[in-house]
């Protein structure tokens, strides 16, 4: 007891930190164009603030819910923030992430690429902020707020190189859909403070909502949050908004924006409207299973490095929803066991897809520094040029294709575990088609598997594709630095299961689905449902595979005693072997292109068997954007021009327009 | 203790009996085409030869193409310990379930891939995408096999499995029946066997796994080609596993006796299953490769359609 008392009280800490990090934005704009500044003193704060958020984060989870009312804000509703486990386990996610990416960025951010480095370190260090908030926030004001701020400074930052006009585009189209989003999280706080015109969470917790209403807040919030994590079909932001940013950029996005959206489905399903219907978890469940699905497929047709990864977020966003609908249909069903352990396999997921996705986003931006080319058809062989991005980017990409014993493979684990028990669930029907999912969540883990090892053998194995690329230079120390940090995240996270469930399983305690005190297992073992044989130890895994990896080795050094010769290529004897013969990222994606043709829109150009000079073109596009997205465009813009006509450009006119309208609206009011 | 032992007794038998049984294969192969078959320790012979020989590498190789026939070999002897050939009260299946079993076999196929994209040449890189393409279709479909079978017994732990299987009343699962064949067809594929690959040639612009090996040598080809055996016989194993359990050394503390009992009806078991193998390689025609994610696809179907069997008529 004494100690806790002495240490400050974590809500404190916490606000104190996410203001140090507004501070330190503010900082870059004393020396806007002080690139030295920003890269050797502020960056590496705000990755030592994430630090101290990771830490107060982690430290306090299991520390009483704190309330705080702060003096601003509207004049009848102050801002109220809040700290329980819940946001403890996703501050914890911005801080550790946010610190490996703010070391990298670092090493990163260069002279003369968009804007100045001093308002780039505002736009960043403000929306590391604004993230915070959204995690603490207690009622709809602020919440939408920091939401929207979150919205605005991503946006600025996406648009950093804006004198492109394709990334003015993208950022354009990632407003656009944000807002819409925020329409929807908007509409269902409306419905969710239930007629009491209270607007703090806490009101909205006791709002009695008729089933009817509780549903459609629940839809608006799946809507509106799903604009924001790229669920399909709001996903056609993140593949265009992605590539546009820079590295650092995209990783923060993809790695923790995307999971405030899914803290926010939590929020509203779990702690504010409570007593779920069976059919919610349905939804959910269905939307996250064909986003998986369709996210995957995509990600193994891309040609651009960053566009892949931005697909493979979009999967995995769709395995988070799948693993929440799973929590909420055991929920709703009252098996509060089998609820927890998805609850928990959905919260290590986000934890570990903002590690293993933010490491391969800035390993991308250290490739593209070294090369210049984003373009997987031109890269490659670069494993020998820049050891120090391929090994740690390689521990990402097999922690996100879910191989043992990395992160990945305990959060497939769990969830996999979660759907054994789902042919329980007391409904008809349902308990047959639940297990169903498992065979769509294993096909997008295979899947996931044939992506990364397109994503690492193209860029980093083989022969480089350009001559250009024997000039790459490996990735400054502050880069290596960050990307260390993020892969022995990866390790520790997939190593050491019990030790991080230990601490997330408080948020299914807080939610009551689970019982203080409950165990998964002993400290080195996982053992997550009790009457069902099933366990998994990583630590003892890793250590029998080394030892039969280590021991082939001596004892093949023991017996063997020939050297090893180098020599060119063997290739079933073919002499003029060229860079040019490997496998491009077009060809890699072929199979699969081919077995899900229904996916793709496909506009292929074949060279004739006389053509001089064959060229051989495949654009691949998704159908979602052309059937749904570009019809609704022209048709906005059909309306548009009906109306083009009412602007005449003479104030006369729109002075009349308005005296029109104020006595409309007389004739209403009378 | 008598566990240790048999978890130990595994291992060794799976390493040292793993090329006898491709050699037994290849045997039966070569008496059904009607040809003279070659020593059935042949694939003893090559493994030795190949440890005598000189190692060449490609200039351009990494430190990833070295390492990954000592990654793969290991996952592979790890597989070994978690599959209950002979009994069925493994120690180190404590540690790694059936999922993480299907996520060894992947790793191993992620490092094969990787490797076989190492050199850059144009056939590796061809069968790695085609390595791959085999997997992310065979994987899923072995890993609902599996857990129709965990659904029947309630534990996801391979050994748990077989002795909930091999102890029970004989009852007969249909589900069991579809989990079967898509589990055959899940083998064939991922051991390059006929109709997927074929093992035994070259050259052609079909092949999957010989593709990936073009340039390794000596002691890591030798690696890779007891690795590969090392393959078979663990699939070989799974499905006895998962569905004929039976004679293999059950309970907490099975006697050496029962053990000693065991042996032998593995050694039938994997004898038959051996020469089936062959009859089917026999019997089939290979695959254009355009048409093995259709087999596959049957394969994931029938697994799906196993799981809806169980829960329907046996859940």
């Amino acid at each position: 007891m004494s100690v806790t008392a002495s240490l400050p009280d974590p809500m404190l800490l916490l606000v104190t930190l996410l203001s140090l990090w507004v501070v330190i934005g503010f900082l870059g704009l004393l020396r806007p164009t002080n690139l030295r500044l920003v890269a050797r003193i502020l960056f590496p704060l705000g990755a030592v603030v994430g630090v101290g958020i990771a830490v107060t984060a982690a430290w306090s989870i299991a520390s009483p819910n704190e309330q705080w009312v702060l003096g601003i804000g509207l004049p009848d509703l102050p801002v109220h923030l809040r700290r329980d486990a819940l946001s403890s386990v996703f501050l914890f996610l911005l801080g550790a992430t946010s610190a490996g990416i703010s070391i990298f960025g670092a090493g990163y951010f260069r002279r003369g690429e968009g804007t100045l480095p001093g308002l780039l370190c505002l736009q960043y260090h403000l929306f590391l902020a604004a993230m915070g908030a959204v995690l603490l926030a207690d009622d709809a004001y602020s919440f939408m707020v920091s939401w929207e701020s979150m919205a605005l400074t991503s946006y600025f930052l996406v648009t950093t190189q804006h004198r492109i006009p394709e990334i003015r585009q993208a950022g354009f189209l990632y407003l656009l859909i944000a807002h819409l989003g925020a329409i929807g999280i908007l509409l269902s706080f409306g419905v969710m403070q239930g007629g009491s015109w209270q607007f703090t969470f806490d009101a909205m917790r006791a709002a009695e909502l008729p089933p009817t209403w509780a549903s459609a807040a629940f839809l608006l919030a799946i809507l509106g949050f799903g604009a924001k994590a790229g669920l399909v079909p709001l996903h056609v932001w993140l593949p265009e908004a992605h590539p546009a940013a820079p590295s650092p950029v995209s990783a923060l996005m993809s790695g923790v924006m995307l999971k405030t959206a899914i803290y926010g489905v939590l929020r509203v399903s779990f702690d504010l409207l409570g007593d779920p219907a069976w059919w919610w978890g349905l939804v959910a469940m269905a939307l996250g299973l064909f986003s998986a699905v369709y996210g995957v497929v995509f990600a193994a047709a891309q040609t651009d490095m960053k566009r892949l990864l931005a697909f493979s977020s979009i999967e995995n966003i769709g395995l988070l929803f799948t693993g929440l609908g799973l929590t909420l249909i055991f929920y709703a069903a009252g098996m509060n066991a089998p609820a927890a352990l998805a609850l928990v396999a959905v919260l290590y997921h986000a934890i570990n897809h903002a590690f293993m996705k933010s490491l391969l986003f800035i390993g991308t931006g250290s490739v593209l520094h070294a090369t210049g080319q984003r373009n997987l058809g031109r890269l490659g062989g670069l494993i020998h040029r820049m050891p120090w991005v391929a090994w740690p980017t390689l521990i990402g990409a097999l922690a996100i294709a879910g191989l043992p014993p990395l992160n990945g493979f305990v959060s497939e684990w769990l969830l996999l575990q979660a759907f054994l028990s789902a042919h329980q669930v007391p409904r008809l029907f349902l308990n047959m088609l639940l297990p169903l999912g498992a065979a769509v969540v294993a096909l997008a883990a295979a899947l996931a598997g044939y992506v990364m090892v397109k994503f690492f053998g193209v860029v980093f194995l083989g022969q480089p594709r350009e001559a250009a690329l024997s000039q790459a230079h490996d990735a400054s120390w502050r880069e290596r630095i960050g990307m260390i940090w993020l892969a022995a995240g990866c390790v520790l996270f997939g190593l050491l299961p019990n030790q991080v469930i230990s601490v997330l399983a408080l948020v299914p305690q807080q939610f009551g689905l689970l019982q203080p005190g409950a165990t998964f297992g002993e400290w080195w073992r996982l053992d997550p449902v009790s009457g069902r044989e099933a366990s998994y130890a990583p630590l003892v895994f890793l250590l029998i595979v080394l030892f039969c990896v280590v021991g082939t080795i001596f004892v093949v050094s023991r017996i063997y005693r020939r050297r090893v010769r180098r020599s060119a290529p063997w290739d079933c004897g073919f002499a003029r072997l060229d860079s040019r013969m490997q496998d491009t990222a077009e060809g890699f994606g072929q199979p699969i292109r081919h077995i899900f043709q229904p996916f793709f829109g496909m506009l292929r150009e074949l060279p004739g068997p006389s053509d001089p000079a064959p060229h051989y073109r495949v654009v691949v596009s998704d159908r979602i954007w052309t059937s749904v997205y570009v019809p609704v465009a022209t048709l906005v813009q059909r309306l548009a021009q009906t109306v083009v006509w009412l602007q005449q450009g003479r104030i006369s006119t729109y002075l009349i327009y308005s005296l029109i309208t104020l006595l409309v609206l007389l004739g209403f009011v009378l | 203790m008598i566990n240790w032992s048999i978890q130990g007794i595994e291992v060794l038998l799976a390493l040292a009996a793993a090329p006898l049984f491709a050699g037994w294969i290849a045997q039966c192969r070569a008496l059904l085409q009607n040809r003279k078959p070659p020593s059935i320790w042949l694939p003893y012979r090559n493994i030795r030869k190949l440890l005598m020989k000189e190692a060449v590498l490609a200039e351009h190789a990494s430190p990833l193409f070295r390492v990954a026939p000592y990654i793969v070999f290991g996952t592979m002897i790890c597989a070994a310990a978690i599959v209950p050939s002979t009994g069925t009260r493994l120690p180190f299946s404590n540690a790694a379930d059936a999922i993480a079993l299907v996520g060894l076999l992947a790793t191993a196929r992620v490092f094969m891939s990787l490797a076989a994209m190492d050199v850059g040449t144009a056939f590796g890189t061809l069968g790695a995408r085609r390595e791959m393409m085999v997997g992310f279709l065979a994987e899923p479909a072995l890993l609902i096999v599996i857990f129709v079978a965990s659904l029947i017994s309630q534990s996801t732990a391979l050994p748990v499995i077989a002795e909930r299987l091999a102890t029970e009343t004989f009852v007969l699962y249909p589900s069991l029946a579809f989990t079967a064949v898509a589990f055959a067809l899940v083998l064939l594929a991922e051991n390059a066997r006929l109709p997927v690959d074929n093992p035994s040639t070259h050259l052609e612009l079909t092949m999957i796994h010989e593709a990936m090996l073009l340039e390794y040598s000596a002691r890591h080809l030798a690696l890779m080609e007891w690795s590969a055996a090392l393959k078979l016989f663990n699939y070989a194993c799974i499905g006895i596993a998962l569905f004929l359990p039976w004679g293999e050394a059950t309970g907490d503390a099975p006697t050496a006796a029962a053990l000693l009992a065991a042996i032998p009806m593995l050694v039938l078991k994997l004898a038959v299953g051996g020469a089936v193998l062959a009859v089917a390689e026999t019997v089939f025609a290979k695959l254009r490769v355009f048409r093995v994610p259709e087999l596959l696809a049957t394969a994931f179907l029938l697994a799906v359609l196993g799981l809806l069997v169980h829960l329907l008529l046996e859940g």
